[in-house]
């Protein structure tokens, strides 16, 4: 029998994989399709103070191995999130709740995320500093150690909650950012949001996407990811969720040998709406194979 | 949604870069017209939505014009090819709302979700006009299958190589008031829906999705009733909840 259970900053999940942000909306979807209590947890759509309806169409493009999307953290709200998603959740899921924060604004972030602090489901609060597809927000407080560690203080003072900071891959060096949120005082590291990319369509010689440019997502950019979770590890000391590309229990497995404490799975859910119980799934198999029999040992073990 | 293996069974060219792909797997999920598949394609990350042209119990019937590298392999895929695919995703067609004065209009490969919508309300002994455009007599097809369902069939192409010159708007009679279930290009939806004589209907929209159950939010439309996602909220939208 393997012992998959993990922890995340005194948080226990009962296996460590974890739909990602934007892939798994409130959990409706997927409820129709499986039982979501197979999950370690899940991270629900990027929620900021106002509803927005996102980016204009077309918002999604394929690429080799992958997808972008520039849907610009459509969400109704933090407010309507609270009152009618997370009683509905409660009904799906038994078990912990990360709640992925966007903001426009340092005090935005701090209000959003103190608006949480009765949801005693909501176990962690991922703060998406990192969002590629939204103008003058997200991915700016992302790309700055001092803005980041801004962030971060500001959601520490309001909250008792985990705070995990999401980063951005479009940096120069992620973990100068990753370093600058610890010592700001975060919790946890969740790395990475998706790679800025484009295409352009032939035919019309525009962009394909209306708003020029995507996060790039899928099996792509999970080399890329890997080894920032990799190098993140050899400079901070905190528990890290690896994210980026991850599409099989093998994969999971790597993320977790390059430092992660706990695994997202992103676009996988977009392809194959049974990717997590189909990974969860096959984990203890893969484990097995290659000697493992208490997947926390192998965190960070490529070291 | 179902999630499944089909397989490809016949392969039939209906006009220039128009196929008809018969299948047979469970087809189970789907229940209603208008709604649509996803199909995943080897060597693409994304499935390919297709409406369902057709289907019964272990039949698949898909219309399919070829317009970029994934659609190609798919045309010309051999036969017996299995495809993972997802089923009976949308909302489909409410086709209580049909009645004598409905006209079923569409442009292209507009048409394909039509037919089994035809098909079922033919079955009710509701027989609809059907008034398709193209935009050449070469570029037509699937008028004859309509017509043997015993509905009156009016054919617009843009230059006139057959039915009348035109688009499908001028097949419709502008005195007589009718109910429509449109499916086609967007200008076309959105010339049917303000041309006066449609007091209501149902538009079937198309959309680049990410993953076609609603998880992702690709797809996302503005309408009269808040924000609604062509593949899960859709792709049928009705008259009255369309903004353009």
């Amino acid at each position: 029998m393997v012992d998959l259970s993990v922890q995340l900053s005194g948080v226990e999940l009962k296996n460590p994989i974890i739909p990602a942000s934007g892939t798994f909306g409130y959990g409706r979807e997927f409820a129709e399709l499986y039982d979501l209590n197979i999950l370690g947890s899940f991270s629900w759509k990027g929620t900021t103070r106002e509803a927005r309806i996102g980016n204009p169409l077309p918002r999604i493009a394929e690429t080799p191995s992958g997808m972008l999307n520039a849907v610009g953290l459509q969400n109704p709200g933090i407010d309507a999130v609270i009152r009618d998603e997370v009683p509905n959740i409660a009904k799906l899921f038994d078990g912990p709740i990360i709640a992925n924060i966007g903001g426009f604004s340092v005090e935005e972030y701090a209000e959003n995320c103190a608006k949480l602090n009765d949801i005693e489901q909501v176990k962690i609060l991922e703060i998406n500093i990192s969002c590629p597809n939204v103008h003058a927000g997200g991915k700016n407080f992302g790309c700055d150690p001092s803005a980041a560690a801004e962030v971060t203080r500001a959601v520490k003072a309001v909250t008792k909650k985990p705070v995990f900071m999401k980063l951005t891959p479009n940096v120069s060096d992620i973990a100068e950012i990753a370093l600058a949120c610890a010592e700001a005082g975060a919790d946890g590291i969740c790395l990475i949001n998706t790679l800025l990319g484009m295409r352009i369509d032939l035919r019309t010689r525009r962009p394909v996407l209306a708003n020029r440019t995507g996060g790039l997502s899928g099996p792509a950019v999970f080399p890329v990811a890997l080894r920032m979770v990799y190098d993140v590890f050899e400079k901070v000391k905190l528990p890290i969720i690896g994210c980026g590309g991850v599409a099989s229990a093998e994969d999971a497995v790597e993320m977790m040998l390059a430092g992660a404490a706990a695994v997202e799975v992103g676009a996988a859910n977009l392809k194959n709406p049974y990717a997590c119980r189909d990974i969860i799934a096959e984990l203890p198999a893969v484990c097995a194979k290659y000697g493992i029999s208490d997947i926390k040992d192998i965190i960070g073990k490529a070291h | 949604m179902k999630k499944s293996l089909f397989t490809l069974e016949k392969t039939e060219k209906l006009a220039a870069d128009v196929f008809a792909l018969s299948f047979c797997g469970d087809t189970s999920g789907i229940v209603s017209p208008g709604r649509f598949v996803e199909i995943e394609l080897p060597g693409k990350f994304l499935r390919r939505p297709i409406s369902v042209a057709d289907w019964g119990k272990g039949r698949l019937l898909l219309l399919v014009k070829e317009v970029g590298i994934g659609t190609n392999e798919l045309v010309n895929s051999p036969i017996g090819t299995e495809f993972d695919m997802l089923t009976g995703l949308g909302n489909g067609f409410d086709i209580s709302k049909a009645a004598d004065n409905t006209i079923l209009a569409g442009g292209g490969i507009g048409i394909a979700p039509l037919y089994g919508l035809a098909r079922r309300l033919t079955q009710n002994g509701i027989f609809p006009r059907i008034a398709l455009g193209f935009r050449s007599a070469a570029d037509s097809f699937y008028a004859d299958e309509f017509g043997k369902l015993g509905c009156e069939v009016r054919i617009a192409t843009e230059d006139g190589s057959l039915g009348s010159k035109g688009f499908v708007t001028s097949l419709f009679d502008a005195d007589k008031s009718c109910y429509v279930f449109a499916c086609g290009p967007l200008p076309m939806l959105k010339a049917i829906h303000s041309l006066p004589c449609v007091e209501g209907g149902q538009f079937s929209f198309e959309a680049r999705m990410g993953c076609g159950f609603g998880a992702c939010m690709g797809c996302t439309v503005r309408t009269a009733d808040g924000c609604k996602r062509i593949c899960k909220d859709g792709p049928i939208l009705f008259k009255e909840e369309i903004v353009w």
